[in-house]
């Protein structure tokens, strides 16, 4: 049996309707990932109403590169967040957590003497360890994340405000500072813009450029079909853009903040994670359907213990930035960060059911969240009109896209 | 049309449905006559669910072309709700009861009976009984839904249609999970519907049973009707030709295996209900399968076939006792994971709550239980799932647009494909199939015969449990029989007849 064939002409049953057939092979591609496009036309709205309403000043690299530093903190949560919700679980205690790991470093350094290496090092492993102890209860005891991270999300509080004692403590060292504040520094510099930053941009367009080619190769390779070349390259350029416009943005500011590197590599890496390791496939299919996933012999206890522990980490990696930009740590750290990271993940399209979200998804999320926040903070809008306003386009978001799946089948 | 419309209960005239870019219906016409049973019978994909779902209001007007009319009136659907007023009630093939609420609550679910909001239980208890004993179920009206098997499930659906007093009744493959009997009971009420003035219209994969009750029978082929036709003018042979376009000589290829060494042998097994204490599921089973055979499993439903393979499989049980080896090494109770490893794989006959990730793709699916034969390093080589996905598509003939459709909207049949190609793709030496063919059309099954034959060449030792009596006795080297737990009879399939074995599965004979 020739089955290259066979499949071949099971694919024409997606036939195009007349036309350009370039044109009908793009306008598919979009509507298969309307999803993901609906998400990211919300958030370029978002910014043009901004714009228009800040008479451009939100557009500014400036306030644009100080918006992606802002978003950093949940956005790293968000990340995290998005594979416990995927999974069909909910972690309500990193909030808390930011503000316990923030006050655990700065107790180490302000009140230690403790050196930046090392406290990183402890406030990770603090992490870790608050991830063990949650996913122990979670996985092998088989109460509710719900229940086990809202009992967290008390208790965590308490210690940071044990921890504090009610105050701030600051100051962080220079070297601790920086990770919340500092900024690639520059190769040549004498040079005009943040030249490292550009290079580093283009090195990124490089090898994204280079990886597509490279998977693209090995399909062929393998006999399989590939979309159109044409719009391939497309895809590759409008992506290739984006990178572009991100990077010179904050290249034409100050250079890229390192929290903001960071988020970056956590994003290509837990996307990584999702899509290409079997942990991550494991976890969408745990999500999808509990039973299914045991009767095809997947660890689930271990799977949801790990996915805990991650999480536990990155509340640490977020306390830290937090902690770092600040430049303190306070009783309140991290208050509701919670429930921006949650909303983070839905509006990148992760389902409340499990089962379905994706990483980038959840960046996307968080820039929308972050948006909002420093939008109507330009326009000194106060605080109880920013609530009101990140509640309300929460549920549009999410009625967005619902309405737009229900078309789409 | 210049024929006379009243001669019609029901028509659909010139349907077309597309899916993102994937045309389910091309051009789809259906009259269905006043009183009549109609048969809509079709191989997988062919369209017949999405018909329905068209038909009932499912999937609301505007989201197809075409029209439906109704004692002659055009209708306009935006809901099942709307279907429902005009006297439309129906079953879908994928079971749609909620699973934590009690039989009653299921059958009254949106139609409760209530005085100023507040639910008469009273009438509603007496209600569902009445209803229950229409389709002779006897069940407690409060037994939660999860508690009952898939037929039972199946039946309580029909009497909640049957409590619509509905006039059109559409059954979307009724008797896929239903044991022969069961079936035999169900065509039964069917036609005393009928008798009663219900229209129906009939979907099932059971060509022997669509032509026993069918008055009229109508062929979908890749979304287009292909004949309707009086029943009275077609033979099983004819619809199958007409459903695939070719003739098919021969039902069951049949192949003389020669059996090697014992590679599953259970010892003695005896296994406690995890839900009700004390209650013993399994009691002292022993048996052996051998690689290079197919043994089946008959039985009635709550025999425990089921039971015996997930008990095996370690998804089932409490208490258990006896001993498993597979291939020497014996198992552990209670480890899939396990299980699975020393080369046990178990197709289960609930696809979508066992089998399927839905929300997830083909290739994903077909990976679940062995992605690390696709990996290095923990890192998924994706071109490899691409090849073992598409090679099991084409092997199997999944009807899809492509590898990374959703497995939630593939029909019936091609997702019972996607679970075998799961276990395929493990490389069982045991392989257990819990019902393996149900809800697949008469081609497909021929070509997972052939696979299972294939298999057996190879030396997999297979296990086939089986509503189908044909089916058993048409696949198997070897039958064993289950009643109230235990095994009753085994037999060599060339001394196996339809009658011995039923008179074993409902108790009649004890063993001797
Ligand atoms: N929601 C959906 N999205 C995309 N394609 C769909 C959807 N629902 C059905 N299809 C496709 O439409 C075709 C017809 O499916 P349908 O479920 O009507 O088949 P069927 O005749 O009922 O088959 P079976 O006998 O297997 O139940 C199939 O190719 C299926 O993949
Ligand atoms: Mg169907």
């Amino acid at each position: 049996m020739d089955k290259g064939k066979e499949t071949g002409a099971q694919r024409e049953n997606g036939r195009n309707t007349a036309g350009d057939p370039f044109l009908t092979a793009v306008l598919q591609s979009l509507r298969a990932n309307m999803r993901e496009y609906t998400m990211v036309i919300l958030l370029v709205g978002i910014w043009l109403v901004f714009t228009y309403l800040t008479n451009g000043m939100f557009i500014e690299p400036r306030n644009l590169s100080n918006l992606f530093l802002q978003s950093v903190s949940v956005a790293v949560l968000a990340v995290g967040m998005v594979l416990v919700i995927v999974a069909g679980h909910i972690d309500l205690s990193v909030g808390s957590l930011v503000g316990l790991m923030g006050a655990i470093a700065a107790y180490l350094q302000v009140n230690l003497n403790m050196g930046t290496v090392p406290v990183i090092i402890i406030t990770l492993l603090a992490g870790i360890l608050v991830g063990i102890w949650q996913g122990y209860w979670i996985a092998y005891r088989g109460v509710s994340a719900f229940i086990v991270t809202l009992a967290g999300m008390m208790v965590f509080r308490g210690m940071v405000i044990k921890v504090t004692g009610g105050a701030t403590i600051s100051p962080m060292n220079h070297s601790f500072k920086e990770i919340g504040q500092g900024y690639l520094p520059k190769l040549i510099s004498t040079a005009p813009i943040n030249d490292s930053s550009a290079l580093l941009g283009l090195v990124v367009i490089g090898l994204y450029v280079f990886w597509q080619i490279r998977l693209r190769k090995s399909r062929v390779k393998y006999g399989f079909e590939v979309p159109d070349k044409k719009l391939f390259v497309l895809r590759l350029a409008a992506t290739s853009l984006v990178i572009a416009f991100v990077f010179g943005i904050m290249t034409d500011y100050m250079g890229i903040p390192y929290a903001v590197l960071i988020l970056m590599a956590l994003t290509v890496l837990f996307n990584f994670m999702a899509e290409k390791t079997v942990f991550g496939r494991h976890i969408y299919a745990i999500g999808g359907n509990k039973e299914a996933a045991r009767f095809s012999g997947i660890n689930i206890r271990r799977t949801t213990m790990i996915l805990f522990i991650i999480m536990g980490a990155l509340t640490a990696v977020s306390g830290i930035i937090f902690t770092a930009r600040l430049n303190a740590a306070g009783a309140s750290a991290g208050n509701l960060f919670e429930l921006d990271a949650i909303a983070a993940a839905i509006i990148g399209g992760a389902s409340t059911m499990g089962g379905e979200g994706s990483v980038y998804g959840a960046i996307i999320g968080a820039l929308v969240m972050a948006s909002i926040d420093n939008g109507l903070s330009l326009m000194n809008a106060d605080a109880s009109l920013q609530y009101m306003a990140k509640g309300l386009i929460l549920l549009f978001a999410v009625w967005v896209d619902i309405a737009s799946r229900k078309r789409a089948t | 049309m210049d024929c006379n419309q009243s001669d019609y209960l029901l028509e659909m005239v010139g349907i077309k449905k597309e899916f993102a870019g994937v045309k389910a219906l091309e051009d789809v016409n259906l009259r269905v006559k006043w009183g009549e049973v109609h048969a809509l019978v079709g191989e997988n994909g062919a369209g017949k669910s999405t018909l329905m779902k068209i038909l009932s209001g499912m999937y609301p007007v505007g989201q197809y072309e075409g029209r439906i009319l109704i004692r002659g009136t055009e209708q306009s659907f935006h809901s099942l709700k709307d279907s429902e007023k005009t006297g439309m009630a129906i079953i879908f093939q994928e079971l749609t009861l909620v699973k934590q609420m009690t039989v009653s609550e299921n059958i009254f679910l949106g139609n409760e009976i209530a005085r100023r909001g507040i639910v008469d239980w009273n009438s509603t208890y007496e209600f569902t009984k009445k209803a229950l004993g229409e389709v002779r179920l006897d069940l407690n009206p409060s037994t939660k839904v999860k508690n009952l098997g898939i037929g039972q499930q199946q039946l309580v659906e029909i009497a909640k249609a049957i409590s619509k007093n509905a006039e059109i009744l559409i059954l979307d493959e009724p008797t896929a999970a239903l044991t022969e009997t069961e079936s035999a009971n169900l065509l039964q009420i069917v036609l005393e519907l009928k008798n009663k003035g219900v229209t129906c219209i009939y979907i099932s994969h059971k060509l022997n049973e669509v032509l026993q009750i069918a008055d009229t029978i109508t062929v979908l082929r890749d979304g287009r009707t292909i004949a309707t036709e009086p029943a009275g003018n077609m033979s099983e042979n004819k619809i199958i030709s007409l459903m695939v376009g070719r003739e098919l000589t021969q039902r069951f290829p049949r192949q003389e295996h020669v059996p090697g060494p014992v590679m599953l042998k259970v010892k003695d097994l005896t296994v406690y209900d995890p839900d009700i204490p004390d209650k013993v599921a399994l009691k002292g089973i022993s048996f052996e399968a051998r690689k290079g055979e197919i043994l089946g499993v008959a039985g009635l439903m709550g025999a425990g076939r089921t039971e015996l393979a997930t008990s095996i499989f370690g998804t089932y049980g409490r208490g258990i006792s006896g001993e498993i080896f597979l291939d020497g090494r014996k198992l552990k109770p209670g480890t899939p994971r396990e299980a699975i490893k020393s080369g046990l794989g178990y197709v289960s006959e609930d696809r979508k709550n066992n089998g399927l990730v839905l929300t997830m793709d083909i290739k994903n699916n077909v990976m679940l239980a062995s992605y690390e034969s696709a990996t290095k390093l923990k890192v998924i080589n994706q071109n490899e799932v691409i090849r073992h996905s598409n090679h099991f598509v084409s092997s199997l003939r999944i009807k899809t647009p492509s590898l990374e459709q959703r497995v939630q909207n593939l029909s019936g049949g091609n997702q019972q494909k996607v679970v075998l190609s799961k276990w395929l793709m493990t490389n069982p030496k045991v392989l257990i199939m819990d019902e393996p063919t149900r809800g697949i059309d008469v081609g497909a099954k021929y070509e997972i015969y052939n696979i299972m034959n294939d298999l057996v060449k190879q030396g997999v030792s297979i296990i086939m449990i089986s509503s189908e009596l044909p089916e058993i006795l048409g696949m198997s080297d070897r039958i064993v029989v289950m009643h109230g737990g235990r095994i009753v009879a085994e037999m060599a399939a060339s001394e196996a007849t339809q009658e011995k074995i039923m008179s074993y599965a409902t108790g009649g004979v004890k063993r001797g």
